[in-house]
C-alpha cells in the first residue's frame, strides 16, 4: 500500500469515504460475538424495550470500527497515532451509515509530519452519530 | 449517585492472547475488505509479522477475555439498561499482531455528573502492554449512565 505524502496532502483533502449497507440484526449479532461486547441492549429486543428503547441499536464501537476502516483505507495502520471519538447519536436499525474523513490541519509534532483528520459517521438523513478526530503521521 | 471514592480504583489486569481466528471474525463482523486483516500472506507482504490488530479492536480485546467485563459496573450499582458509550480515545505507540500476548490494566480516573445527576459520567483509562513489555496503546473510555427520574423537580 502506498501512503499519501505529507507534501501532497492539503487542509481540506478528503479521505475516500465508506458507505455501509443498512444496519441489520445479523451485523449486530456478529459484532457482539466478534467484539466480546455482550451488552444485551444491542442483541436482545426484550432487554432493549425494558430499558425504554424501541428496539436494539448499533454498538458505538461498531461505528468506530467502520471509521477506522476509512483511516486504514487511506494509510497503513502503523501511521495512526491517535483516534478520539464522541458518540452523539444512536445508530438505529436500517440506518445507512457513511463514514468520512477530512484533513483539517498539517503539523509537526514529536519530530514527525502529521495531519489532523476530522472523522464522522452520519446516517442517510445526515444525522451525525459519531464524530471525532485522528492524528496521522505521513512520510 | 455513583460512589466517587471509586476514583483512582484499580480495575485489575486482563491478559489476552491475540488469536488469528478472532481477528478474522472481527473483520467479517465489521465488513473489512482489506486482505491485510484476514490473509496472513497479505499481512506479511505489508511488512507485518502476522495479522494486525485493527485500531478499534483493542477495546474489544480488553473485554473478550474478561470473564465478567461489566461486573465492576454492576458492583458500582450501575444498571446496564442505562449505560451508553460517551467517548473513546486511543493513543497508539505500537502495533499488535496475531500471536501476541497483551496485558491490559485499567483504573477509574473520574466520576462526575451533569443535569442535576440525570447523567453520570464514568471515566476509565487503560494501558495495553505486549509480551516484550512495550506499551502498545493507551485508551480512555467515558461511560454515560442515564438516571431517569434524577434531576427532575
Amino acid at each position: 500500500m502506498s501512503n499519501p505524502q505529507f507534501n501532497s496532502v492539503e487542509v481540506g483533502t478528503l479521505l475516500p469515504s465508506l458507505v455501509l449497507p443498512p444496519l441489520n440484526r445479523t451485523v449486530l449479532a456478529l459484532y457482539a460475538g466478534a467484539s466480546g461486547d455482550h451488552v444485551p441492549l444491542h442483541i436482545d429486543i426484550d432487554f432493549a424495550r425494558k430499558a425504554g428503547m424501541p428496539d436494539v441499536f448499533g454498538h458505538g464501537m461498531l461505528t468506530v470500527a467502520w471509521l477506522s476502516r476509512v483511516l486504514t483505507g487511506w494509510v497503513s495502520q502503523q501511521l495512526i497515532r491517535k483516534i478520539d471519538v464522541r458518540f452523539i447519536g444512536i445508530t438505529h436499525l436500517y440506518n445507512e451509515v457513511t463514514c468520512s474523513g477530512r484533513v483539517v490541519e498539517k503539523l509537526e509534532q514529536e519530530g514527525e509530519h502529521r495531519v489532523r483528520v476530522e472523522i464522522q459517521a452520519c446516517n442517510q438523513y445526515g444525522d451525525k452519530k459519531v464524530v471525532g478526530e485522528a492524528l496521522i503521521a505521513l512520510p | 449517585m455513583l460512589d466517587k471514592s471509586y476514583i483512582g480504583r484499580n480495575l485489575g489486569r486482563i491478559t489476552t492472547e491475540v488469536e488469528r481466528g478472532r481477528l478474522r471474525f472481527f473483520a467479517k463482523a465489521t465488513g473489512e475488505t482489506n486482505p491485510v486483516y484476514t490473509d496472513e500472506a497479505a499481512a506479511k507482504a505489508a511488512g507485518y509479522r502476522s495479522l494486525p490488530v485493527p485500531p478499534s479492536y483493542f477495546f474489544c480485546l480488553q473485554m473478550i477475555d474478561d470473564p465478567d467485563p461489566t461486573g465492576w459496573l454492576t458492583k458500582l450499582g450501575v444498571n446496564l439498561q442505562h449505560i451508553l458509550h460517551g467517548e473513546q480515545s486511543f493513543e497508539y505507540l505500537d502495533m499488535a499482531f496475531a500471536g501476541d500476548s497483551l496485558i491490559f490494566e485499567s483504573r477509574v480516573t473520574d466520576i462526575y455528573d451533569k443535569k442535576g445527576g440525570a447523567l453520570e459520567f464514568l471515566v476509565t483509562e487503560s494501558t495495553c502492554v505486549n509480551q516484550l513489555n512495550k506499551v502498545v496503546v493507551k485508551m480512555k473510555c467515558t461511560t454515560v449512565i442515564r438516571n431517569p427520574g434524577a434531576g427532575k423537580k
